[in-house]
């Protein structure tokens, strides 16, 4: 539903094929068969944990799963426009931190603000956050790389200035903002509607509006987008006012969720969160990826992480699990590519 | 020759460029830039590499804005600060290298910026591919809107960036060495559409190098020179040896020196050399005091076969001896030592550290030799690149001044003398002149023929044909990993290393119906 080229199209329907044109679809099925595969990956990890220890298919795991891979999963929808424009956005896990906190105050001072004003708040905190970084990369011509590490820095340096050691306890909020992670509808966490309806727009704007399609073009050949009449500059600033837009966001479900937050919550995320999207196959170098990939990267992440607490796994595995996906995720990606051009180049030989 | 469309069409050109100028720095890449375009032609713009077209394309593109001239469009001034009101005045560029998005659909390709959409903003691919599939089939390609472009061979992306141009109405469509690398099928097609365009009234402006080409499509034919204009006339009034002539605009003789040399002992000897999907049964000598020229289209595996002998690639099966010494394959530092040099086709990535100064980059494959208590001698180094710089004539104020800030030429003569340093018995070059003006060229081509008087092996790899049959004592033509033809200097002309370097017998282009 949100990739492409899969309708089919009468008007080829019945056309002799040429080779040329079965390489291509070759490549193209396997791109697509990419997200397949890590829904098969899911599948086997939730169906292994569960022979292994049966106890495993509980309710309190799937909403445990779904709650944490909720918020994680909205950052790397964040991430993945960012990175399909060949940037990255370090910034995010400083910008969730502070606006966790930052309403958490809110509600200190204003004990009865409505739910909607606070989720609001943390949005304009992100989207502060967001054009700064915006600034950096797009008019100051800062490598992203490098401008979101010093607001990463920043961000989290100004939060713990603010902060002083100080907490904010779920004693402070009241229900109607708690039930934004203990509310169910139809057995569903409120969080992960939220995320869901939110994931589901992003995968919309992505593929079906112009300016989704962009991303993509800019990230596939920035010169090309140039030429193509694209403003390089405003896409790429948009991109990072939506990545902090959603990180802002993220510090206010975040707070919901976990109801204690102080100067070093969300401390490190934004790594887990590039980690999503990579094992999500968004290609690093720009121009591939889809929400429902990272969205799914993200997912195998959680489930895995709550699947080692169930095989009573040390903790500490749990790292070295993740980057051991990160390298079969980015192997299985290259070996792809290989296997394509070694086809094409057969034919070449014999052709 | 059938006659072409005999009488020019009359009245106001499409497209003129009156005196146009650019520098960039203290490089005057384009003097006098004039050109007249009409309706319904096929207009050939001739020149060598370093003559000013790209300089003069990238104006009517908006690409760069020029610092002099005129520009009218039916008859109107207008001038381009961006590439989009350069194609919102109706003219599409086809650059050499096709700028697409390889990971993205054709239909999207074609349409990125200006899809369709419905009266909420939501793209109507539906509407996109049927409308994509409509302008591919009156190309008469038979491609799948939906197909990614990663994967396409270069013909089929240069289609896509004809369909561009049609979506966008374009009435100039301007076409930079369209042809560089396609087979003759290919070349065809792209001809057949050229003409289909032409008789619709665009006008089109052909870059080539192929002068047979010119006779085949062209009714009218500009050539420039040292950045600017030199001569225009319709087609049909001209001969190859005109225009080849008006390009060049010297004595041939003197602008391609090479003396005879009494060909010496096999220096480099090469077996059998394979590598699988690359290259395969490559065998060839280059003795002493000879040049070998390794023709062929880009992309047949020359490069590939030189980075091999020098050992950078690994191959699969096959044997090499420097003057009948075996040589480890696939071990620079060995090959380096046995008397092999290697000058890189792309100076830039593969053969300077721009930001570091003349004398380290001459020095950088012989440091060893300049070492003193440990520490690499400065004035040892300026010394060994003062040696060499007054050798090939190279302008440089100061040995100390990075790399990067001298001409392309003066760069070229750095890369050499930092690889004649090490001595070798055997010079592999491979475009030498790629990219440099016309008088860095005479003094590259000056250099290497005082090499071979001396009774070094060149073995020069090259896709400019005037350059292969000026210097190559022998021609090797390679076609998809082959070599197709061995020719020897007196035997060698344009249509028998084009045939070769296209894998068939002959070459016969269609002419104009």
């Amino acid at each position: 539903m949100m990739r492409h080229s899969t309708s089919p199209h009468p008007l080829h329907g019945d056309e002799p094929r040429t080779q040329r044109r079965n390489a291509g679809a070759l490549a193209e099925a396997l791109a697509r068969s990419r997200e397949t595969t890590l829904f098969v990956v899911l599948l086997l990890i939730v169906g292994g944990t569960a022979l292994a220890r049966p106890q495993f298919l509980n309710l309190q795991n799937l909403r445990d799963v779904l709650l944490n891979v909720s918020i994680v999963s909205l950052l790397t929808a964040g991430m993945t426009i960012v990175i399909l424009m060949r940037h990255i956005d370090l910034s995010v896990g400083s910008t969730v931190g502070i606006s966790a906190y930052a309403v958490g105050s809110l509600y200190v001072v204003f004990p009865h603000m409505p739910v909607l004003i606070a989720l609001g708040a943390g949005l304009a905190i992100g989207l502060v956050a967001g054009a700064i970084n915006a600034l950096l990369v797009a008019v100051g011509r800062v490598p992203s790389l490098v401008a979101t590490l010093s607001t990463l820095y920043i961000f989290r340096g100004a939060d713990y200035a603010w902060v002083h050691g100080g907490q904010i306890n779920a004693t402070s909020l009241p229900d109607a903002f708690s039930r934004l992670a203990t509310g169910v509808v139809l057995g569903i966490p409120v969080l992960a509607l939220i995320a869901l309806v939110l994931l589901a727009a992003l995968a919309v704007y992505l593929k079906q509006f112009r300016p989704g399609r962009e991303y993509y073009a800019i990230g596939s050949n920035p010169e090309a987008a140039r030429l193509a009449g694209i403003n390089v500059e405003r896409r790429v600033a948009t991109g990072f006012l939506i990545s902090g837009a959603i990180a802002g966001l993220a510090g206010a479900l975040w707070l919901a969720r976990f109801g204690t937050v102080d100067a070093s919550t969300a401390k490190g995320i934004e790594l887990q969160v590039v980690a999503a999207a990579v094992v999500g196959s968004v290609a690093i170098t720009g121009g591939v990826g889809t929400i429902l990939g990272a969205t799914l990267g993200a997912l195998v992440l959680g489930v895995i992480s709550i699947a080692l607490v169930v095989l009573h796994v040390s903790p500490f595995w749990e790292q070295a699990i993740q980057g051991a996906l990160i390298v079969a995720a980015i192997a299985a990606d290259t070996l792809l590519a290989r296997s394509v051009a070694k086809r094409m180049m057969r034919k070449r030989d014999h052709g | 020759m059938e006659p072409q469309a005999e009488v020019r069409a009359e009245g106001t050109p499409r497209l003129e460029l009156r005196n146009a100028s650019k520098s960039f720095g203290r490089v005057r890449a384009l003097i006098d830039g004039s050109l007249r375009l009409m309706p319904g032609e096929v207009h050939a713009l001739l020149g060598e590499n370093g003559a000013g077209k790209s300089t003069l394309v990238k104006i009517l593109a908006g690409v760069y804005r020029p610092d002099g001239g005129e520009m009218r469009i039916d008859g109107h001034a207008r001038e381009f600060a961006t590439p989009a009101q350069a194609r919102d005045a109706g003219i599409a560029v086809i650059y050499q290298e096709p700028t697409l998005f390889f990971d993205l659909s054709i239909a999207e390709n074609i349409y990125m910026g200006r899809q369709p959409v419905d009266r909420f903003g939501r793209i109507d691919y539906d509407m996109m591919h049927r409308e994509v599939a409509t302008l591919l089939a009156s190309l008469g390609v038979d491609l799948k809107p939906e197909r990614l472009v990663r994967g396409l061979s270069i013909a089929d992306q240069q289609v896509i960036e004809i369909a561009k141009a049609l979506s966008l109405n374009a009435n100039v469509l301007i076409m930079d060495e369209p042809t560089a690398a396609l087979s003759l099928p290919e070349v065809e097609r792209l001809f057949t559409i050229a003409r289909t365009l032409r008789d619709r009234g665009v006008a089109i402006l052909f870059i080539t190098h192929r002068l047979e080409e010119v006779f085949a499509l062209t009714q009218h034919v500009t050539i420039m020179r040292d950045g600017a204009k030199v001569f225009d006339a319709p087609t049909v009034t001209l001969k190859t040896q005109d225009i080849v002539a008006k390009m060049v605009g010297r004595d041939l003789a003197t602008f391609y020196p090479k003396a005879d040399v009494r060909p010496g002992e096999v220096m480099l000897r090469v077996r059998g050399l394979t590598r699988r999907g690359v290259f395969k049964d490559i065998s060839f000598d280059v003795r002493a005091g000879e040049i070998v020229a390794l023709a062929g289209l880009v992309g047949a595996g020359r490069s590939e076969v030189a980075r091999a002998v020098f050992g950078i690639d690994p191959c699969d099966a096959g044997q090499i001896q420097i003057a009948g010494k075996p040589l480890a394959l696939g071990k620079p530092a060995v090959a380096v030592k046995a008397g092999l040099a290697l000058v890189p086709e792309d100076r830039r990535q593969q053969g300077l550290a721009l930001e570091l100064s003349i004398a380290r980059n001459a020095s950088l494959t012989v440091l060893g030799r300049l070492v003193r208590f440990g520490l690499i001698s400065a004035g040892r180094e300026v010394q060994l690149a003062g040696q060499w710089g007054t050798r090939l004539r190279l302008k440089a104020s100061d040995l100390n001044a990075p790399v990067g800030t001298l001409s392309g030429g003066n760069q070229q003569k750095v890369v050499l003398g930092k690889w004649l340093a090490t001595g070798p018995k055997v010079l592999i070059i491979d475009e030498p002149t790629r990219g440099i003006d016309v008088g860095a060229k005479a003094e590259v081509y000056g250099a290497l023929a005082e090499l071979v008087r001396e009774g070094m092996a060149v073995l020069m790899i090259s896709s400019e044909l005037p350059e292969v049959l000026g210097m190559a004592d022998r021609v090797l033509v390679m076609h998809e990993g082959r070599i197709t033809a061995d020719i020897a200097r007196a035997d060698a002309n344009e249509e028998r290393i084009m045939s070769a370097a296209l894998g068939e017998a002959n070459v016969h282009l269609g002419h104009a119906a």
